[in-house]
């Protein structure tokens, strides 16, 4: 099953490397990961989406927890959460496909961001699955695809802090 | 002293730090990146350096003396090299949770990360096998550094921790304000040590149903101290209990309710009492491929309380039901408060039942070994070294045939007195370990039991030895074999002996004499006994080197091949009929 994971890290040379190395020593898989600094210049809020049984989740979260780094961790998918990932898209536009193209992004609620005789450039927020959807949809050629990792928060009066 | 605010220089402020925390000796080899240390280091009489032969002997040297006193083993060695062949150290260490603090000179700051001269990164080498670890980037925060890592190193489950320091860091000429720091607040790292009490109460009321139980206890009651308290345990229930290679000596081998090691080289009784127990109290242990045979099979019947500080090792390798977190020490004595203030009692008939099956099992007598034979028997040389030494000797050893002869023939009664490998097994831990061992206890009996192979993989630290005059007992049970794989490929591989044969072997003798030690050689049985009187008798304060010539066709038995359960063991007595 597809866990997000919220993690508080420590802010120092190395914390990001021992979450990644973890990952990869003990066969873990890492869908996506995106890390930033927060509010408190001592912490970074990292957002990390597995794959896994119950087992293994329970093992992650473990052993995430037992980095000397890592303040505090939260698996989103126990309850309630928000998730959102940026997506940007450049494609190859010419002639009709451009309208079709403008149509397509408002649709998803998406913006061209970047505009030149041949190419748009979109900007897209969402869960992952409906920028999944917005990939699929295009008719265009995709010249370039970037995407930032799932970045998430729980609802409500839930909160991840030190 | 330590209150006062001086100002002192990085490598001087290390060296001071170490005093203030209690450090007696550290292990190590020097080199450029720590030149500025050892001249500190040279300029006091507080803290004791001992001067290894190879950075590798240095770590299991420091993991030895914490492994026999319960305090942090400290190794001081340069960048590159030193580093690198610390890590073998390092990972040992880690496997088996022992508590260390390895401080690695590193280049200067500017040069870091250009390829300089004796530059690795050291921290990213030391990632996977350390509990934690630093790189110090100013003079100010060498001493909280190092703070730190003694309480990551000794709290919680303890490991090894990486201290990684540039050379401009201890230059003589920056000086700043040092003030030993007496306490240390990590937010990220609060280990949990009192069990929830709802948890210990299920598990004693599980505890006191059983009809068929087993205690099951490891290397955390030797970490956590918690020996009296187990003992304590075990004996108001009246339950058999069996230890982890890691565990021996944390509850008396010689007490009738031991029934000795458990595992792939475990007893029949052990291994037979835990697949048929109903209800299994784990404490301090992790489950290890070793112990569990293959985990479908293991303790198919069994309701399982498992105790540990380290969460991550709860259900990790087998799930159980009652899961208590914390330490062993306050947990088991928590237990057993909570056991003595009920009115109920361990079912009494059920456990005579009980007992009479596991009685049933040890009449295997799956010890056994043959003892009319000619040839030198390994199990025959580690019985006579027990009677030798009265069963109170520290023991390191090896990895191997040897060690599991160790374990299983060499009756520990007390804790931190078997002192070996179990997780990573690092062939050449025993001779280094036994210098850290010797170093803390000068006038304890030590041995070192190895092998041919093993022995040769660090033998250069008998140089040490003799610069320190340390009297250790080195029993060479010398089989001209990597006796294990020999073991292996002889079930396994149709006896396809490939490359276990050890050709070439020096004279061991002369090797002793020429580093300056007692060396005897030992073919006849009839000469076992003689030979470790002699050895810790007339040369009691002297390094003799034993070097028994052995059976080279004797098996460790008995032996759960991979695959197999606790119940489907290959015993001594079925030798020649070849396995399943």
């Amino acid at each position: 099953m597809r866990h997000i994971i919220s993690i508080l890290l420590e802010n120092e040379a190395g914390a990001l490397s021992r979450v990644a190395g973890l990952f990869s020593a003990r066969g873990y898989n890492i869908e996506s990961l995106s890390v930033a600094p927060t509010e408190d210049p001592t912490l970074s809020r990292m957002t990390m989406v597995t794959r896994g049984s119950e087992e293994i989740i329970e093992q992650i979260t473990k052993q995430l927890n037992k980095l000397v780094d890592v303040v505090k961790l939260l698996d989103l998918t126990e309850g309630d959460h928000i998730e959102r990932e940026m997506m940007m898209v450049k494609t190859r536009v010419t002639g009709e496909g451009r309208e079709e193209i403008k149509r397509l992004t408002d649709i998803f609620r998406g913006r061209i961001i970047d505009v030149t005789e041949t190419t748009y450039t979109i900007e897209l927020t969402g869960s992952a699955d409906k920028l999944d959807a917005f990939i699929m949809a295009i008719k265009a050629p995709i010249l370039e695809t970037v995407r930032s990792g799932a970045a998430g928060i729980s609802r409500g009066e839930k909160s991840l802090h030190v | 002293m330590s209150d006062s605010i001086v100002k002192l220089n990085g490598g001087e402020i290390l060296v001071r730090f170490l005093h203030d925390e209690g450090v007696e000796c550290i292990f190590g080899y020097p080199g450029g990146a720590v030149l500025h240390i050892y001249d500190a280091i040279y300029k006091q009489d507080k803290v004791k350096h001992i001067l290894v032969r190879h950075e590798q002997g240095a770590t299991h040297a420091a993991d030895g003396y914490a492994r026999a006193t319960g305090k942090p083993g400290v190794v001081l060695v340069t960048s590159g090299p030193g580093a690198t062949n610390a890590v073998t150290g390092i990972a040992t260490a880690h496997l088996d949770s022992i508590p260390m603090v390895v401080i690695t000179g590193q280049v200067a700051t500017q040069f870091i990360g250009s390829d300089a001269f004796q530059e690795v990164d050291s921290v990213g080498i030391t990632r996977p096998c350390v509990k934690h670890n630093f790189l110090v980037k100013r003079v100010e925060d060498i001493a909280v550094t190092l703070k730190k890592a003694f309480y990551v190193a000794t709290t919680g489950r303890p490991g090894p921790v990486v201290v990684d320091i540039p050379k401009d860091i201890t230059a003589p000429n920056v000086k700043v304000d040092y003030k030993y720091p007496e306490t240390i607040n990590i937010r990220s790292y609060n280990p949990v040590v009192k069990g929830h009490p709802k948890q210990i109460k299920q598990a004693v009321d599980i505890i006191l149903s059983a009809r068929q139980p087993m205690i099951y206890t490891g290397g955390g009651v030797v970490l956590s101290g918690a020996a009296d308290e187990v003992t304590e345990l075990a004996r108001y229930l009246g339950y058999p209990i069996t230890n982890t290679l890691m565990g021996l000596g944390a509850y008396p081998a010689t007490d009738p309710l031991f029934v000795g090691m458990l595992g792939m080289h475990g007893t029949f009784e052990a291994n037979m009492a835990m697949h048929q127990s109903d209800v299994l109290i784990a404490i301090g242990v992790r489950f290890d491929d070793r112990v569990t045979g293959d985990i479908e099979k293991f303790c198919p019947d069994a309701k399982i309380i498992h105790v540990d500080i380290d969460p991550s090792s709860i259900s990790k390798n087998v799930r159980v039901d009652v899961p208590i977190v914390g330490d062993v020490k306050r947990v088991v004595r928590d237990i057993n408060a909570l056991l003595k203030e009920k009115s109920t009692k361990p079912d009494k008939e059920a456990l005579a039942q009980w007992w009479g099956r596991i009685k049933g099992w040890q009449k295997e007598n799956c010890l056994q070994y043959d003892r009319q034979c000619e040839l030198i028997k390994p199990q025959y040389v580690i019985e006579k070294l027990y009677e030798v030494t009265k069963g109170d000797a520290f023991v390191t050893s090896d990895v191997g045939q040897h060690q599991m002869f160790a374990a299983q023939f060499y009756k520990f009664d007390k804790p931190r007195r078997w002192i070996n490998s179990g997780g990573l097994g690092t062939m050449g831990f025993g001779l280094p370990a036994a210098v850290g061992v010797q170093l803390a206890y000068p006038d304890a009996p030590v041995a070192c039991i190895t092998g041919e192979a093993s022995i040769q993989m660090c033998i250069q630290e008998l140089s040490t030895c003799l610069q320190y005059s340390l009297p250790i007992k080195v029993v060479n049970l010398n089989n001209r074999y990597m006796g294990m794989v020999r073991q292996w490929q002889e079930f396994i591989y149709e006896s396809r002996y490939s490359h276990s044969y050890m050709d070439a072997l020096p004279d061991f003798v002369k090797l002793a004499e020429a580093y300056g030690h007692v060396g005897l050689k030992i073919t006849d049985p009839k000469d076992v006994d003689d030979a470790l009187n002699e050895a810790f008798g007339k040369y009691s304060d002297r390094l003799v080197f034993l070097d028994f010539e052995t059976d080279q066709s004797e098996n460790v038995y008995p032996m759960i091949k991979t695959g197999q359960g606790h119940h489907e063991m290959y015993l001594a007595s079925e030798r020649g009929r070849g396995l399943a």
